[in-house]
C-alpha cells in the first residue's frame, strides 16, 4: 500500500463529513426555527432573530400559541377532515386499483393490452391541466343529499366531502405499481388455488393481496402525501369552514391572523404527525419515493 | 420496488403462455371476473380523467363560465387570440421558463451531490439522509408560509445576513422586490424538493455494481474519474426520469405563488398555472382558463418529449 492510497480516503471522508454537516444546517434550520418560534410570543421571536436564540427554545417559552390555534379556528375539525379524506382515499384507492391491477396482471381477456396502455398513457398528464375542466365538470354532476328521511337531489358536487375524495380514488400510478408487483408473483400459486376450486375473487383476496404488503404500503404512502398536502383542488371546491382540510385551514388561519407565533404553531401541528410517520416508517417512505422512479 | 425493477416490466401486449386445454366456459369465467374487477377503476377513470381530458380540449374553444345558466358556446380561437395579446400571459410564460431553467439544473445537481454524499461509506449516513429528506414531508403550504416569514424585511434571513456582515448588509424586502421575488421562491422550492430528487438518484446509484468501483480503484482512478466514467454513464435512465419529472413539477408552479406573492410584485412571479387558476376559478372564466391550461399541457408535453429525445441521443 502506498502512502497516497491511505491518505486519500481519509482526506475524502473529512471533506464528505464537512459537506454533509453544512448541508444539514441548510436543510434543518428553517424547520428548527419553525418549531422554536411556535413556542414563543411574537415579541420574543422578533427580539431573538439577530442571535442564536432564534433557534433555541429559551426565554418566555410556552404552549400559548398552540392553545391560541384551537381558540381561533376549529382546528380539530380541519384535522378530522383531512384524516377522513386521506383515509377514505387510501382505503378505496387500494381496493379499486389493486382489483384492476389483478385483472390486468393475472387474468386473460381481450383488450387487456389496450387498457393497460391507455392507463399508462395518462401518467403524463399533470393534474394542473385537468383542474379547471374537472371543476366545471363536477359542478354539473348530480348529487343526492339525505335530508331527514327523504333523498334530496341537487346539482353539483362543490363543497362536499365526496368531491375531495372520489376523483382521486382511481390512480394510474397506483394501478401500475400493483400491476408490476402482481406480475412478479409466481403464476403457479393461482393454478394451485384454481385446482382447489377457488374463484378468481378468492384468489385475489386470499392469495395475491396477502403477499403484496410492500406494494400496499407504497401505494398507501404515495396516496397519503398528496391527499394530506392537497391545496389547489380544495381551494377551488371547498367553501364551508366545516369541510376544510388542514392546508386550506392554514391559509385561512394565516389570513385572519397576524401572529406569526400562532401560524408557526399551526404549521408545527400539521407537520409533526407527518414527520413522526416518516420517522416510524422510514424504509417504506424511502422505497415509495424510489419506486416512483419506475415511471420513467 | 426500486428502479432496478423497471427493465423486466412485462410488455402489456404479451399474453401469458396459453395454459393446457382449458374449457371455453373457464375462459368466459375469467373474462367475466376481469370485467367485474376492472369496472370500478375504469368507471372512475372515465368520469374523472377521460372526461376532463376531453373537456380540457373542448372548453378551451368555448365561452364556458363556471357558474352560468347558459350552455357554453363555441367561439373558435377567440380565447387564444385574447391570450396571445395579453402581456400578463406572456409575463407568466417568461416567469415559468425562468423558474424552470434555474430550478431544474440546480435541484438535479444539488440532489446528485447529496445522493453521492449519502451513498459514501461514512458513518451517520442514515441521519444525514433523514435530515435532507425532512423538507419533502413538510407540506408546500407550510414551507411557503415559513419562508414568507423568514423573507420579511425584518425577518430571519435579513437579520442573519446583517449579523454575519456586522450590519453592513442593507435588508432587502425579498418578496416585494421584482428582481428578488422569483429567486427567493426558487431557493425555497429547491430546499423543499431536493430531498425527493436525492432519493431517486440514490436508487439509481445503488443499481451500479460495486465491483466497477473496486476495479477502478485498483487501476488508480481518482474520485472524479470514477464519477465521470462509472457513475455518470450508469445513471442514464435515472437522469432522464429526473429531468422530466422536475421539469414538469417546475412548470406546475402554483402553491408557492398563491401563498407568497399572488403573482406580484408587478407580475414578476405570476406563472402559467397561476394565471389559469386566476381566470378559470377566481374570475369564473372556465373557457379562457382552459385555454391557458391547454397551452400549459402542450408546453409540458413538448419539453418532456424533447428532453427524453435529447438524453437518449447523447447517452
Amino acid at each position: 500500500m502506498s502512502v497516497t492510497s491511505i491518505a486519500t480516503p481519509t482526506k475524502r471522508s473529512v471533506v464528505v463529513t464537512v459537506l454533509r454537516s453544512v448541508l444539514v444546517v441548510f436543510f434543518a434550520f428553517p424547520i428548527v426555527f419553525m418549531l422554536v418560534s411556535s413556542l414563543k410570543p411574537d415579541l420574543q421571536i422578533f427580539a431573538d432573530l439577530g442571535s442564536w436564540r432564534a433557534f433555541l427554545p429559551v426565554g418566555d417559552v410556552s404552549f400559548a400559541n398552540y392553545t391560541g390555534v384551537f381558540d381561533r379556528v376549529p382546528f380539530a375539525r380541519f384535522i378530522l377532515n383531512s384524516v377522513l379524506i386521506s383515509g377514505v382515499t387510501i382505503a378505496l384507492g387500494i381496493l379499486v386499483n389493486s382489483m384492476a391491477a389483478f385483472a390486468l396482471a393475472r387474468l386473460r381477456w381481450r383488450g387487456r393490452g389496450l387498457v393497460l396502455g391507455l392507463v399508462l398513457a395518462t401518467l403524463i398528464v399533470p393534474f394542473e391541466t385537468l383542474a379547471l375542466p374537472l371543476l366545471w365538470w363536477v359542478n354539473k354532476l348530480p348529487s343526492f343529499e339525505a335530508d331527514g328521511f327523504s333523498l334530496a337531489f341537487k346539482q353539483g358536487w362543490l363543497d362536499t366531502y365526496q368531491v375531495q375524495i372520489i376523483p382521486f380514488i382511481a390512480n394510474a400510478f397506483s394501478m401500475y405499481l400493483f400491476y408490476q408487483y402482481f406480475a412478479s408473483i409466481p403464476r403457479e400459486l393461482d393454478e394451485a388455488a384454481r385446482m382447489d376450486g377457488a374463484g378468481w375473487f378468492a384468489i385475489y383476496r386470499t392469495v395475491i393481496m396477502p403477499l403484496s404488503g410492500p406494494a400496499i404500503a407504497t401505494v398507501a404512502i404515495l396516496t397519503f402525501l398528496p391527499a394530506w398536502n392537497s391545496y389547489l383542488w380544495p381551494l377551488m371546491v371547498v367553501q364551508s369552514e366545516e369541510l376544510r382540510p388542514v392546508m386550506i385551514g392554514l391559509q385561512y388561519f394565516f389570513q385572519l391572523n397576524t401572529s406569526w407565533g400562532q401560524v408557526m404553531a399551526y404549521s408545527s401541528l400539521i407537520t409533526i404527525p407527518v414527520v413522526a410517520l416518516f420517522l416510524a416508517f422510514q424504509r417504506s417512505f424511502i422505497n415509495s419515493i424510489a419506486s416512483s422512479g419506475v415511471k420513467g | 420496488m426500486a428502479i432496478t425493477q423497471q427493465s423486466p416490466t412485462p410488455s402489456p401486449s404479451l399474453s401469458p403462455p396459453t395454459a393446457s386445454p382449458r374449457s371455453a366456459r373457464a375462459r368466459r369465467g375469467e373474462a367475466g371476473a376481469a370485467a367485474l374487477m376492472i369496472t370500478p377503476a375504469l368507471a372512475l377513470f372515465v368520469l374523472f380523467l377521460i372526461v376532463p381530458i376531453v373537456l380540457a380540449f373542448a372548453l378551451a374553444f368555448t365561452n364556458a363560465r363556471l357558474i352560468s345558466p347558459r350552455p357554453p358556446e363555441f367561439i373558435g380561437l377567440d380565447n387564444f387570440a385574447l391570450l396571445f395579446t395579453d402581456p400578463v400571459f406572456w409575463a407568466s410564460v417568461r416567469n415559468t421558463f425562468y423558474f424552470a431553467v434555474v430550478v431544474v439544473p440546480v435541484q438535479a445537481g444539488l440532489a446528485l451531490l447529496l445522493a453521492v454524499l449519502v451513498n459514501a461509506k461514512v458513518r451517520g449516513t442514515r441521519f444525514f439522509r433523514t435530515v435532507y429528506f425532512l423538507p419533502v414531508v413538510t407540506s408546500m403550504v407550510v414551507v411557503s408560509l415559513l419562508w414568507r416569514f423568514m423573507y420579511q424585511q425584518d425577518g430571519l434571513i435579513n437579520k442573519a445576513l446583517q449579523s454575519v456582515t456586522f450590519d453592513r448588509f442593507t435588508p432587502v424586502d425579498w418578496l416585494n422586490d421584482p428582481a428578488w421575488a422569483m429567486p427567493a421562491i426558487m431557493l425555497m422550492s429547491v430546499w423543499q424538493g431536493v430531498g425527493f430528487t436525492m432519493i431517486i438518484w440514490l436508487a439509481g446509484l445503488q443499481t451500479i455494481p460495486g465491483e466497477l468501483y473496486e476495479a477502478a480503484e485498483l487501476d488508480g482512478a481518482g474520485t472524479w474519474h470514477q464519477f465521470r466514467y462509472i457513475t455518470w454513464p450508469g445513471l442514464l435512465q435515472t437522469r432522464t426520469f429526473i429531468l422530466v419529472t422536475i421539469t414538469i413539477a417546475a412548470f406546475s408552479l402554483f402553491t408557492q405563488i398563491n401563498v407568497m406573492t399572488q403573482g406580484g410584485p408587478l407580475d414578476s412571479t405570476t406563472t402559467v398555472v397561476y394565471q389559469a387558476v386566476r381566470s378559470g376559478y377566481q374570475q369564473l372564466q372556465t373557457g379562457y382558463g382552459s385555454a391557458i391550461s391547454l397551452v400549459f399541457f402542450v408546453l409540458v408535453l413538448t419539453v418532456s418529449l424533447v428532453q427524453r429525445h435529447l438524453t437518449r441521443e447523447r447517452g
